[in-house]
């Protein structure tokens, strides 16, 4: 897929359609993938990478991108497209400015998960057969693929690109995900226990900002905790209760908007189950408010910006509270 | 500096009977830029007024705080006070000790703990205060009346007679609702259709008044004084401009054997209808569930037989849009359904009726041209018995709570009347109480009771059960006897409980108006704003707001036609100054504000922006427009980057009153 890719990226360059590319490059390590921009062909030769590991959504790069001259070239997942028709919808990107190729999506894989099984020093990652064949600085090692299959790819919702303007491979299926099994098992919990649950989870948040800043619905022009005027500016915490309100605060600033993209628990370094929070939000708007998901297309009306006679009364959060 | 006042009233006993009012002007007299802190009897009186101006005045006061009644009681009067003292009126806060606190409260000391907080809250918010200035918004010179029954023609009748426009909308293929199928009136026994047709014609007739019969409201926007409604004017397949009325096509039209709702289903009539002889307009209406032109394509009599070629069964649905000034709710009532009601059999057995159906049975334009028959063998009833509140003044979920008020007079009404016209027949009727207050209502039940010797049992009905010699056995208890009763009777009359229309709810939604739990529409004030909703430039008119019989329904229908005018007349009403910003500098440009905006008042534009890195970057921002705006403040919330304000209620201001009661 990679070479295919690079060969699509340098056509379409020499072709004068796009400017400029998005992909990814390798950083330090193999498993270190990050978005990058490239705008020769010698470039993408040279660093462009697609591999089980790219799983960085690139689409809020593109809240700046599409803005500036000339045309970029983006290579979006299925999952990334959901993100990219949100941010039209929200009028945070130039659609024009953007050639869509869509690309096949995960199953990617989470590092974390291979480390967890004591394996360290990794030099390079291969799948045989889903058998990941792991050469590391103290010799080789195996472990079955999805034993390391990142949380978001293994409840992945969607192998349907939602906007493109050209196909790399096979367009997918919607799937019937089990995504929302983990937050039925948490509203399945007493109300201490949950509290519990998440008091213990975001107890563990360094406010490193790093599920705000890679969230394609974070996209404010001055966020709130960056505002001095706001009176809840990034700063030392009181206690740590207000670490926790940080995540509740953001849960329901995307409440409504939030496609399920899962780049929020994948880049935290604490490993906080933080997409929980926002499934839970679309699992009730889903319950109050009929089915929707968010960057399905550019067009509807989200659910929490509209009003419909047969919306469900305010005296819900009562009644489900109650239980 | 802030040099802030703050007046704290004892209203009497009603707040300083339950809060220490001198400790709570104490205690906020240490709050910081608080330099005036009193206390007064009757803030609102003009001696407590000049207290307010004077200490403006004497210490140059910044801001004010009114620790009183709810902000809706006299909120303006302070204002006005302030503004006449040189004080911008936008920089006076009340907090509500009164309603919020001194009247819910038993216990002193922690009533007065929480007027302090409330004081400090509103003290809190003060300091964040701006001096606003009002704009002002043109009236729209046209009433809008939703339905046309005898409420809704009278209000329109009124408005006109004033000299605006008015339009009528009614669901129903004519105008004149309940009241036309009604065959006499209590107290004065005259025919229904004698006084109210006059009015509908006169309606029909009054260059002011445009009827927009077989149509229903679709959408409503905008604010008092300039309202945008659609109408959705229904396909009745015949042109109203063409239509003379002569009725040859229902005449012809095969298709005769529909149930007639006019007559509640007594007898028939065709697919092609009007509705009864008096209608308004006298128009035509085919029934589209039932025209076998529409359904199968085939058929067609009436088209040949108008010799005026009105029929057009391709006509469609019409969407109008029209601006009000003012709107006035007139969608009246109707009887509950008695489905659940089966210890009446009213589902088993045809002579069980209610009462809206006998007045059909007795009208001479009904079913037996006015000769009371039973339904079941058009046999003359020699036995009738009626059974008052079915439904009413119920504490179980089947009913309603309420006295549905009209049925005790028509009951009586009903019992006189067959008395009168048939001496041989028995009449019962059997009640929880006899409500007759009003002018001449006592001395027509008695009437009933003492000169048509009508049999008043006070007890409920318990069981009735059809024989099958056709009598109908009432099983019932009177109370004041104590004893069993049964009454073999002919036919049994249900004086069903009424509830709003259903078409009230949605409508209610569309006009942001209060209900109440009934479904009733709420009005400004119980006692003195009786016609009002708390929606501005909404009037409520009619059986809508509560059960009315027609005299009172025909009185508020004119006093909400007085309150309607009293807006029409102004050029102009004052506008909230109170109303929403966007910070363009944290605007996304999202349209999150735009698509929940109730009044239209947010558009977007691009605009060229330097930004902090010295480029120029052209940006799509949110931009108010203030003259519609109307301060809801749905736009605020729904802001995902804040930065979307409310003047007087600004996000600041609101974190500030929240601090404060939590400090």
């Amino acid at each position: 897929m990679q070479e295919a890719m690079i060969n699509k990226a340098k056509q379409l360059l020499a072709d004068g359609i796009v400017d400029r590319v998005i992909g990814w490059k390798r950083g330090e390590f193999v498993y270190d993938i990050t978005p990058a921009i490239f705008e020769t062909a010698e470039e993408l030769e040279k660093d462009f990478v697609y591999d089980d590991f790219t799983a960085a959504n690139v689409s809020k790069y593109l809240v700046k991108e599409s803005k500036k001259e000339g045309k970029i070239l983006a290579f979006l997942k299925p999952c990334d497209t959901y993100s990219f028709n949100q941010l039209i919808k929200e009028h945070r990107v130039v659609r024009e400015n953007v050639y869509i190729v869509g690309i096949p999506g995960g199953p990617k894989l989470d590092a974390e998960k291979i480390k967890e099984k004591g394996i360290t020093g990794i030099l390079s990652v291969k799948n045989e057969n889903y058998t990941l064949k792991i050469e590391t600085v103290y010799g080789e090692e195996t472990m079955p693929f999805y034993e390391a299959v990142l949380d978001k790819c293994a409840s992945c919702k969607s192998k349907k690109h939602m906007i493109y303007d050209e196909l790399l491979g096979e367009e997918g299926d919607v799937l019937d995900s089990n995504r929302f099994d983990m937050v039925e098992k948490l509203e399945n919990m007493t109300a201490q226990e949950r509290y519990d649950f998440w008091r213990e989870q975001l107890s563990k948040c360094i406010r490193c900002n790093a599920c705000r800043n890679v969230c394609p619905a974070c996209t404010c022009e001055k966020c709130v905790f960056d505002n001095p005027d706001s009176g809840i500016e990034n700063k030392a915490p009181a206690d740590s209760f207000e670490e926790n309100m940080f995540h509740i605060i953001r849960a329901f600033h995307v409440a409504g908007r939030c496609t399920d993209c899962g780049e929020c628990s994948r880049v935290c370094p604490q490993n906080i189950p933080l997409h929980l929070l926002n499934r839970k939000f679309i699992k009730d708007i889903n319950t109050f408010y009929g089915e929707y998901q968010a960057g399905e297309d550019t067009t509807s009306r989200a659910p929490l910006n509209e009003y419909k006679q047969s919306d469900c009364e305010a005296n819900i959060v009562h009644e489900r509270g109650a239980e | 500096m802030q040099r802030i006042g703050v007046f704290v009233c004892h209203c009497g006993t009603n707040i300083a009977a339950t809060v220490d009012v001198k400790a709570v002007a104490e205690a906020l007299g240490h709050e910081p830029g608080v330099i005036v802190s009193q206390d007064y009897q009757y803030m609102c009186s003009e001696s407590g007024q000049n207290l307010v101006k004077n200490a403006i005045k004497e210490h140059n006061l910044t801001g004010v705080v009114v620790c009183s009644c709810s902000p809706r009681m006299h909120e303006n009067t302070f204002r006005k006070a302030a503004a006449s003292a040189g004080l911008n009126p936008y920089l006076v806060e009340i907090a509500n000790i009164r309603e919020q606190c001194s009247w819910i409260h038993k216990d002193i000391a922690s009533a007065t703990e929480k007027a302090i907080i409330l004081g400090k809250a509103a003290v809190a918010k003060v300091h964040l205060n701006a001096p606003l200035t009002a704009g002002e918004s043109p009236v729209v010179k046209r009433a809008l009346v939703i339905g046309g029954g005898i409420a809704g023609i009278q209000t329109a009748l009124d408005i006109a007679e004033a000299g605006f426009d008015v339009d009528i909308v009614e669901k129903q293929p004519t105008i004149g609702g309940k009241m036309a199928q009604i065959d006499k009136t209590f107290p004065t026994l005259d025919c229904a259709a004698c006084i109210l047709t006059p009015k509908m014609v006169e309606a029909s007739q009054n260059e002011h008044i445009t009827i927009h019969s077989y149509s229903e409201v679709s959408d409503v926007k905008g604010f008092v004084g300039n309202f945008t409604v659609t109408i959705k004017k229904k396909a009745r397949f015949v042109d109203e401009t063409k239509c003379t009325g002569c009725g040859l096509c229902t005449e012809k039209c095969p298709m005769n054997k529909v149930p007639n709702e006019f007559n509640m289903g007594f007898d028939n009539r065709s697919a092609v209808y009007i509705p009864f002889a008096q209608a308004v307009p006298k128009v035509a209406t085919i029934d589209p569930n039932y025209c076998m032109m529409l359904k199968t394509g085939k058929c067609g009599v009436c088209s040949k037989v108008c010799s005026v070629g009105a029929i057009d069964y391709k006509q469609e649905d019409k969407l109008i849009e029209q601006k009000y000034g003012a709107i006035v709710v007139a969608t009246g009532f109707n009887p509950i359904n008695l489905d659940k009601y089966d210890e009446f059999a009213y589902n088993q057995c045809p002579d069980v009726v209610t009462s809206l159906e006998l007045e059909r049975l007795m009208n001479a334009a009904g079913p037996n041209g006015g000769t009371l028959l039973r339904p079941s063998d058009k046999t003359h009833p020699h036995k009738i018995v009626f059974v008052q509140c079915v439904g009413s003044r119920c504490d179980d979920s089947k009913g309603k709570p309420y006295c549905s008020k009209i049925c005790c007079m028509y009951t009586a009404k009903h019992a006189m009347l067959i008395r009168e016209k048939y001496p041989d027949t028995e009449v019962y009727v059997f009640y929880i109480d006899v409500r007759t207050p009003g002018k001449n209502f006592d001395e027509f039940y008695r009437r009933a009771v003492e000169q048509y010797n009508v049999h008043y049992i006070k007890g409920m009905v318990g069981k009735v059960t059809p024989r099958s010699d056709g009598k109908i056995d009432v099983q019932a208890s009177d109370l004041l006897a104590n004893e069993q009763l049964h009454i073999d009777a002919d036919m049994v009359v249900l004086a069903a409980a009424i509830e709003p229309d259903k078409t009230a709810r949605p409508l209610a939604t569309m006009l942001t108006t209060q209900m109440d739990t009934n479904d009733f529409f709420t009005e400004a004030h119980p006692k003195l704003r009786p016609v009002e909703s708390a929606t501005a430039g909404i009037f409520l008119s009619g059986a809508c707001q509560g059960p009315k019989d027609i005299p009172e329904t025909v009185a508020q229908a004119s006093a909400a036609a007085a309150k309607a005018i009293g807006l029409l007349v102004k050029n102009s009403i004052t506008c909230n100054p109170c109303v929403a910003h966007s910070d363009e500098l944290m605007c996304n440009g999202c349209s999150s504000c735009e698509k929940v905006c109730p009044y239209g008042a947010i558009t977007y534009i691009d605009k060229e922006f330097k930004m902090p890195d010295r480029t120029v970057a052209i940006r799509r921002v949110a931009s108010v427009n203030p003259a519609v705006c109307q301060g809801c403040g749905a736009c605020t919330v729904a802001c995902p980057s804040g930065a979307m304000d409310l003047n007087g209620f600004s996000n600041s201001q609101i974190i500030a009153e929240v601090d404060a009661i939590c400090k």
